[in-house]
């Protein structure tokens, strides 16, 4: 088997060439492998965990796929990216269709309330909450914890990134947040543990921020 | 706080941008790789790209175009126009888009809506509403399909709150009255359906200036903006768009 620098875990759920065209982009002396095959993800480097979709039917495909152990073994053990539904995964559960997540998180995944939400004009706020927001970042690097993860590494705090989502994730562990958002209420949008980074907004679409996340994460030394 | 977007659209016919008045009257752009890199640096939110071409002979062109922008510009790409089953949703997203736009099949086949977005996910599935003012006692707007030709019987507002029940992530909202018309947004319609929905909606049709997008969120509720002769004639910038909208109290990305 040839060398495999990334590999983009693909369970079959939406489209995950936007996610390898920008790795391709950050990276181009390196391989990227957009796969299914656990032995592949296994053997790899490095490991993006996308998704888009609903939760249940990503786990679904996932376990039929037979998938979770590769993927909970990186998680662990080399640099890991998860994106969007990728990181709500992660969690023990979630509100969409109430489902189990992969458990490596306790807390859960929550629906934004479009009851309650409004912003400071009076307007209502949508559900899909779709677009550009700020993500600010928490400086909790538990070596270092003056300095910024290496994956916020020339990001500006307070950069925009690209969401479309209608959960959240909500961690018991509140150190574990690396980044979070406003709509209107403060959500986690990004998490840090040891090798692992887990984002809500997707750095593939969105522009010189999201390219120099993905940047960072090719060339992160955890 | 979340960003109100702005977001050019590249009509596309054979392989080349062209702009319409009142859906006739082609007149051409450009390139579109190259405009939407030009829109990237300009700093749109997203480009949408709506396939206006007649014969299905130069259909597959746009999934070629498709490859070559998303290689290159790192936005969410919406694409529409001809999109008649599920395989054209995902032929469309394999080529690089990131959302897919349904109009006149979503009104001959409602069910199409409601399968591609239990397939693919409601964030990558577009309604796409061509509406006009019509004398009715039951309604006040009207959807029109096949490009504006064909009336529907069906009073938008309501066909919005239906197509956002059945999965749709997002409405596209056209005044078919405004589009081409640089009169401004049809505010009261956009206000209507964004007021019924819970969903983001994007006015389109009849930006002739900067303060018209201003208006098309402050009266008329839109999430995102849409327009494509004020930019592709270089009347204004992206850039210069958000800048104004900025001055003027609206939350944008810069």
């Amino acid at each position: 088997m040839k060398k495999i620098d990334i590999a983009v875990v693909d369970y079959g759920m939406g489209n995950l060439r936007s996610v390898s065209k920008a790795l391709e982009h950050v990276a181009p002396t390196k391989t990227v492998l957009v796969t299914s095959n656990p032995d592949e993800i296994a053997k790899a480097n490095r490991v993006v965990f996308p998704g888009q979709g609903a939760m249940p039917d990503c786990m679904r495909e996932v376990d039929a796929r037979g998938l979770r152990e590769a993927v909970l073994y990186a998680t662990e053990n080399k640099p890991f990216l998860g994106i969007c539904i990728g990181l709500q995964m992660l969690f023990e559960h979630s509100e969409e269709g109430d489902s189990a997540g992969l458990g490596l998180f306790k807390g859960n995944v929550k629906r934004f309330s479009v009851a309650d939400m409004k912003d400071s004009n009076g307007e209502k706020l949508k559900v899909p909450h779709m677009g550009w927001n700020q993500v600010y970042q928490t400086h909790h690097n538990a070596t270092k914890p003056s300095q910024a993860h290496a994956l916020w590494k020339d990001i500006d705090d307070g950069a925009r990134f690209y969401y479309v989502h209608s959960y959240y994730v909500q961690p018991d562990d509140a150190l574990l947040t690396s980044g979070f958002s406003e709509y209107p209420n403060r959500f986690t949008s990004a998490i840090a543990r040891n090798n692992l980074f887990a984002v809500q907004f997707h750095p593939e679409k969105s522009a010189s921020a999201g390219l120099q996340m993905l940047s960072n994460f090719v060339n992160w030394m955890p | 706080m979340l960003a109100k977007r702005i977001i050019p659209c590249l009509d596309v016919t054979d392989g080349r941008v062209v702009k319409g008045i009142n859906f006739l009257e082609l007149r051409d752009a450009g390139d579109p790789v190259e405009i939407a890199k030009r829109y990237d640096d300009q700093g749109a939110d997203e480009l949408t790209f709506l396939d206006i071409t007649a014969s299905s002979d130069n259909r597959g062109l746009i999934l070629h175009i498709i490859e070559q922008v998303a290689s290159q510009v790192f936005i969410p790409l919406t694409v529409g126009g001809g999109v008649r089953e599920v395989e054209d949703v995902r032929r469309l997203l394999n080529a690089g888009a990131d959302k897919v736009s349904i109009n006149t099949t979503a009104v001959l086949n409602p069910q199409m809506v409601a399968d591609a977005a239990s397939r693919f996910g409601s964030q990558c599935i577009v309604v796409a509403i061509d509406a006009k003012k019509v004398d009715n006692q039951a309604f006040e707007w009207e959807v029109f399909t096949h490009g504006g030709r064909k009336a529907t019987g069906l009073d938008a507002v309501k066909w919005a709150e239906y197509m956002a029940s059945l999965g749709a992530g997002e409405l596209l909202i056209t005044s078919m009255d405004r589009d081409g018309t640089k009169i401004g947004f049809n505010n009261p319609l956009n206000r209507a359906i964004s007021d019924a929905v819970d969903v983001p909606i994007i006015a389109s049709g009849g930006v002739g200036n900067l303060q018209h997008l201003v208006d098309g969120v402050k009266e008329g509720g839109a999430d995102a903006v849409l327009a494509a002769s004020i930019f592709h004639y270089g009347e204004y910038t992206v850039k210069q768009a958000k800048q104004y909208m900025a001055q003027h109290g609206i939350e944008v990305r810069l």
